[in-house]
């Protein structure tokens, strides 16, 4: 069965909520009641099929084409099933994704994975602020799943972060982990300011020496046996995470936030 | 039924049903993964006073290891699921967290889930942290070695214990090599472990006692010193020696298996090596629901 497929056909001047467009909400709806759904686009409703050319069928593989930065919530709450996105995606991309695959063949707005409780959001480009974080206001951000960026991400990775992991290829922005709960967080290229800044607990792994705060107490170089393992659980992901040279079981940890509990750590490689 | 020159007796092992877990020790290298696995599966060769029955499954190499490091399987069976979880939260606390090196992982991922680093963690007094990786949880408790990495969960499974066969030879030293020969054999079967020293039981036992604090006593039937002096012997006059293998294993048919190349091992010596008889304990029924009939097993 073919992807159910939405080719935007013109760009609007407005933002679109695209949170309608999930899997399971879509279940046992046919093409046509689907072209019917109404979606917010600034503050009209537009049909589906006003601003989407639709196609195909398989309603848990849906394909998103010519998508654009003011694509907003694809794949909020997505329970089961995959999304392909071709092009950039806007704001809230994979909120609150529960089960399920997100692909975006682009870069992501702000909030891509905020608050995502499982499953996998991946992104081929940059990813902008508060990337797996929690919405303003709340306590909690990620709590679950893998995110993997391929690009770089912006400010407030994994701000609040509570468990799960984030993967990014490229460099962060400043206060990356800030207010992290647990959970992991790994980046490859480089890091801004602030980095963990209040973090309570969780890991903040890292290739590059970052520019530490003074709230970061160095503990010294150690092999850890955990790693080895988490590096093998990313094998399967089409990444340079997966690639066995990027592995490493030998760190410098530093223990921090010491302003906070102090119970998260910060590993460099060695 | 006589196997080169052996008679497999018409009777049947008497087995009774156990709850049962797995867990893969591991280490810097095998000897200390070893060491570990010893003391974790020491004093556990039976239920009546250890609180448990434990053994070495087998040794695993770095790539069968969740942390690609040299490993061992072990196997605790006990009566009881509550029983089952204290002693391999006792054993793995006092014997696993103290070996050097080692990390802790369950070997069973199916079945009700059963603390084995969950609790663990309070050792590392608040500066543990907890790591899921592939949906499985872990814990990193902080020691004077660096850390112990220790799984939070295993399996308990339904499992069975007490499978066994009696070895009749001429002499106590061909009783003891054909039992060698059959526990090289049954180490090669998974799922199984032989919980007695070195997987030979010399001290076989029935129920009952002529001392009513005791639950079971020697079995004086087969004591080759008591064939002029018990009510009712089992052995011939050329049988001077008689030794046992008990096994426990997930299954009857894991038990089956490990009989079947054990006696086979057995029988392979044969009449010439001295060996006369393979028989087997049973209480008449009473003890266990599951039986396991040497010739079936044999045929």
């Amino acid at each position: 069965m073919s992807a159910l497929t939405f080719t935007l056909k013109t760009r609007p001047d407005q933002r679109v909520d695209m949170s309608p467009l999930v899997c399971h909400a879509l279940e046992n709806l046919e093409p046509i009641e689907i072209a019917a759904l109404k979606l917010q686009c600034g503050k009209r409703k537009v049909r589906v099929d006003e601003l989407f050319a639709v196609s195909g069928y398989d309603t848990k593989h849906i394909m998103i084409k010519n998508s654009f930065s003011k694509l907003d919530y694809i794949g909020k709450n997505l329970d089961g099933g995959i999304i392909h996105v071709e092009g950039d995606v806007g704001a809230y991309c994979g909120m609150g994704l529960k089960t399920g695959v997100i692909k975006v063949f682009g870069n992501a707005g702000i909030y891509a994975g905020c608050e995502m409780k499982k499953g996998q959001l991946e992104i081929d480009g940059n990813a902008g602020d508060f990337l797996g974080g929690a919405l303003a206001g709340n306590k909690m951000g990620m709590k679950g799943g893998l995110i993997l960026v391929k690009g770089n991400a912006g400010d407030r990775v994994g701000d609040h972060l509570r468990r799960g992991t984030i993967l990014i290829e490229g460099s962060v922005g400043d206060y990356c982990g800030s207010r992290m709960i647990a959970g992991t967080i790994a980046v490859m290229g480089n890091t801004g300011k602030f980095l963990g800044h209040g973090m309570r607990r969780g890991t903040l792994l890292l290739w590059n020496m970052p520019k530490l705060s003074a709230s970061f107490n160095d503990c010294g170089s150690h092999t850890l046996a955990f790693l080895p393992m988490l590096f093998n659980s990313f094998k399967t992901l089409n990444s340079l995470f997966a690639n066995s040279e990027n592995a490493f079981n030998r760190v410098q940890r530093f223990a921090g936030d010491m302003a906070e509990i102090g119970r998260g750590e910060v590993l460099i490689k060695i | 039924m006589i196997i080169n020159g052996v008679t497999i007796d018409a009777t049947f092992a008497e087995a009774f049903p156990m709850k049962g877990t797995r867990a893969i020790i591991t280490a810097q290298n095998e000897k200390w993964a070893m060491i570990a696995a010893q003391a974790m599966t020491g004093f556990a060769t039976s239920v009546i006073a250890c609180g448990c029955e434990a053994g070495i499954e087998r040794v695993l190499t770095p790539d069968e290891t969740p942390d690609g490091r040299p490993g061992v399987a072990i196997m605790i069976f006990a009566m009881g699921g509550k029983g089952l979880a204290k002693q391999l939260e006792t054993r793995a606390g006092q014997c696993v967290l103290t070996s050097p090196t080692s990390a802790l992982f369950a070997g069973i991922d199916g079945g009700i889930r059963i603390p084995l680093g969950k609790n663990l963690r309070y050792f590392g007094d608040g500066f543990q942290t907890a790591k899921v990786i592939s949906g499985k949880r872990y814990w990193r408790i902080p020691v004077m070695d660096g850390e112990f990495l220790a799984e939070a969960t295993t399996g308990q499974v339904d499992a069975i214990g007490g499978g066994n066969f009696l070895v009749l030879a001429q002499s106590q030293p061909q009783a003891l090599a054909a039992c060698e020969a059959a526990i090289e054999e049954m180490k090669k079967i998974p799922n199984v472990i032989m919980p007695f020293p070195g997987g030979v039981v010399r001290s076989g036992s029935k129920v009952g006692s002529k001392y009513k604090a005791l639950g079971a006593s020697t079995n004086d039937a087969f004591c080759p010193t008591l064939k002029g002096s018990t009510k009712k012997t089992d052995l011939s006059p050329d049988i001077e020696s008689v030794m046992e293998i008990v096994i426990d294993g997930l299954t009857k048919e894991d038990i089956d298996k490990a009989m079947r190349v054990g006696i086979q091992a057995v029988c392979d010596l044969g009449a010439e090596n001295g060996i006369r008889r393979i028989s087997a304990g049973n209480y008449g029924g009473k003890l266990g629901p599951f039986h396991f009939h040497l010739q079936e097993i044999m045929a």
